[in-house]
């Protein structure tokens, strides 16, 4: 029997979700770039809603998710194309926490949905300012065939070659953030660099600070949402990712006010996206005590990243959606091995009772199947967007012309401009 | 008539506008403008990246005088604009051809005050 509570909450999570990609993503990143470059940004952003929600329930959801797979492992087949057969009063067949209360399955569908979604909208981050739109669009379709629902899949579903064996991967370490991250840094070295890289300030901090605290809200329905219940394991996941943000905010804020002098609130909101990628495959395996620490390292080892080492590759992460993303995706994805405790997961009855147990609670093998799932995402995300954008290049090409980089995406590309100067 | 165009510190204008009331000088245009002088540009920080050169906020006052208020203008905004710090601005004094009223198609001397 459909559990009305739990599908109350999830429906609503992804809700919340989708709101993250629109418009909290289109703020957050519509801000840091020029003025001439804004609608772009958002406008790949509201792509992204519009081409993969029809991708999803089409054959995506199918392709993501069917038990009966055309790859064992790896990729589902065409069963559920446009959901066919899928009833209103279907229960879910995927649960986490509360077996006994399943949510729709058409919730299911929509929540997952909006993940596909909101995945290459974070990546279109790296591409910013230079990319054509034909060639973003081309791309994003192409992508969430070869690289996104194979990961979905070999974490996420039934037969899935880690969900099976106990991947811990609460809301999409590995299926978002590390795959998000490493497409994009493949996606920057294919693209090449802006033209004129003399950074200029963010336009519009005010979008980024607004678009920030609107991925934090959103992503209460990412992680909370994850366990597919309105149970004490949401309320746990909620605690733990309101905890790595702020732990992780703050880090960033202070290491700028002791680093660089001022503690800046481009940092601090930064740092807090961090804490909140870093505890995403987290979310539902660890206490606050490990919350607090995987944020607070989110924190630090992105802001070193970002603001030391990154200068030395020469890269253009425009928007630091590797930085960011693949970063402390990983440090997530690895952290969650370490400090996944029982006392969290085993009052559900999960993974057969004993619950989720990582490094420092007894479980010394967690650590090498989250490292394994994790080099296989790199290996998956980064190889398959190189291939991706090959075909793009070889096609419509990635590039606008000099000139159309010069005046701006938003004229260039979509005719449009954000700003009028008089009236 | 002089053209008298000051470029001053944004966080002065008031003070400059107070200076030029007292001063008997009640017609100005403003505007916001971008540029530097000796201080150079502006260092900001972004993720760390140290952004060099930006270009400061100033405020471009223009104010059409007779030539015998001509001195005093620029006396108010000296007063007005005088930190002694770099970046305090400049005020540029142009000879001015014609003045014309629109409202009533005045033109000269009489039509600037």
């Amino acid at each position: 029997m459909i559990s009305n509570a739990n599908n109350a909450w999830v429906l609503l999570s992804a809700a919340l979700i989708m709101f993250m990609t629109v418009p909290a993503l289109g703020l957050f990143y519509g801000g840091l770039v020029k003025k001439k470059n804004v609608l772009s940004l958002m406008m790949q952003s509201f792509i992204c809603l519009l081409v993969v929600s029809l991708l999803w329930v089409v054959v995506g959801y199918s392709l993501a998710f069917s038990p009966t797979e055309l790859i064992p492992g790896i990729l589902g087949d065409f069963r559920w194309t446009l959901l066919n057969g899928i009833s209103p009063i279907d229960p879910s067949p995927y649960v986490v926490s509360d077996p006994q209360g399943p949510v729709s399955h058409l919730t299911f569908v929509i929540f997952q949905c909006m993940f596909a979604v909101i995945t290459p909208a974070v990546i279109s981050g790296a591409f910013a300012e230079r990319m054509k739109f034909s060639a973003f669009l081309m791309f994003s379709v192409l992508w969430l065939f070869v690289v996104y629902i194979p990961l979905a899949h070999m974490a996420w579903s039934a037969h899935g070659v880690f969900a099976q064996r106990g991947l811990m991967d609460f809301a999409g370490g590995t299926v978002v953030e590390i795959n998000s991250g490493f497409s994009a840094l493949a996606g920057a070295l294919m693209l090449g660099k802006r033209r004129n890289l003399k950074p200029l300030p963010p336009h519009d901090m005010t979008y980024t600070a607004i678009g920030a605290a609107m991925l934090w809200f959103g992503w209460f329905g990412f992680n909370a949402g994850s366990g597919l219940a309105a149970d004490g394991l949401a309320a746990s996941a909620f605690v733990a990712t309101n905890t790595a943000a702020a732990a992780a905010g703050l880090a960033w804020a202070l290491l700028d006010w002791f680093l660089q002098k001022k503690p800046t609130l481009l940092g601090a909101v930064t740092g807090a996206v961090a804490g909140l990628v870093v505890i995403t495959p987290a979310a539902g395996y660890v206490s606050v005590g490990g919350a607090l620490v995987l944020g607070l390292v989110a924190g630090a080892v992105c802001f070193w990243f970002v603001v030391s080492l990154k200068g030395r590759f020469g890269y253009d992460d425009s928007l630091d959606a590797f930085g960011v993303h693949g970063v402390a995706g990983v440090l997530g994805t690895l952290g969650v091995g370490l400090f996944a405790t029982p006392f969290i997961t085993a009052p559900f009855g999960m993974n057969g009772g004993k619950g989720f147990a990582g490094v420092f609670t007894g479980n010394p093998g967690a650590f090498g199947l989250q490292l394994e799932a994790t080099v296989t995402a790199i290996l998956v995300a980064f190889v398959g967007t190189l291939g991706v954008f090959a075909v793009v290049k070889a096609t419509v090409g990635l590039r606008v012309t000099e000139k159309e980089e010069a005046m701006g995406l938003d004229i260039s590309q979509h005719n449009e401009k954000a700003y009028t100067l008089i009236e | 008539m002089k053209l008298i165009v000051a470029i001053i510190q944004p966080f002065r204008l008031e003070e400059v506008k107070q200076s030029l009331y007292q001063a008997e000088v009640q017609l100005m245009t403003v505007s916001e403008v971008l540029g530097h002088g000796r201080q150079g540009g502006a260092t900001e920080v972004y993720r760390g990246s140290r952004e060099t050169g930006n270009l400061l906020r100033k405020i471009r006052l223009e104010i059409a005088v007779n030539d015998d208020y001509a001195e005093r203008t620029v006396q108010a905004i000296i007063a007005g604009a005088k930190t002694g710090d770099l970046g305090d601005g400049k005020i540029f004094v142009y000879n001015l051809e014609e003045c014309i009223r629109i409202r009533t198609e005045e033109r000269g001397p009489q039509a600037i005050g």
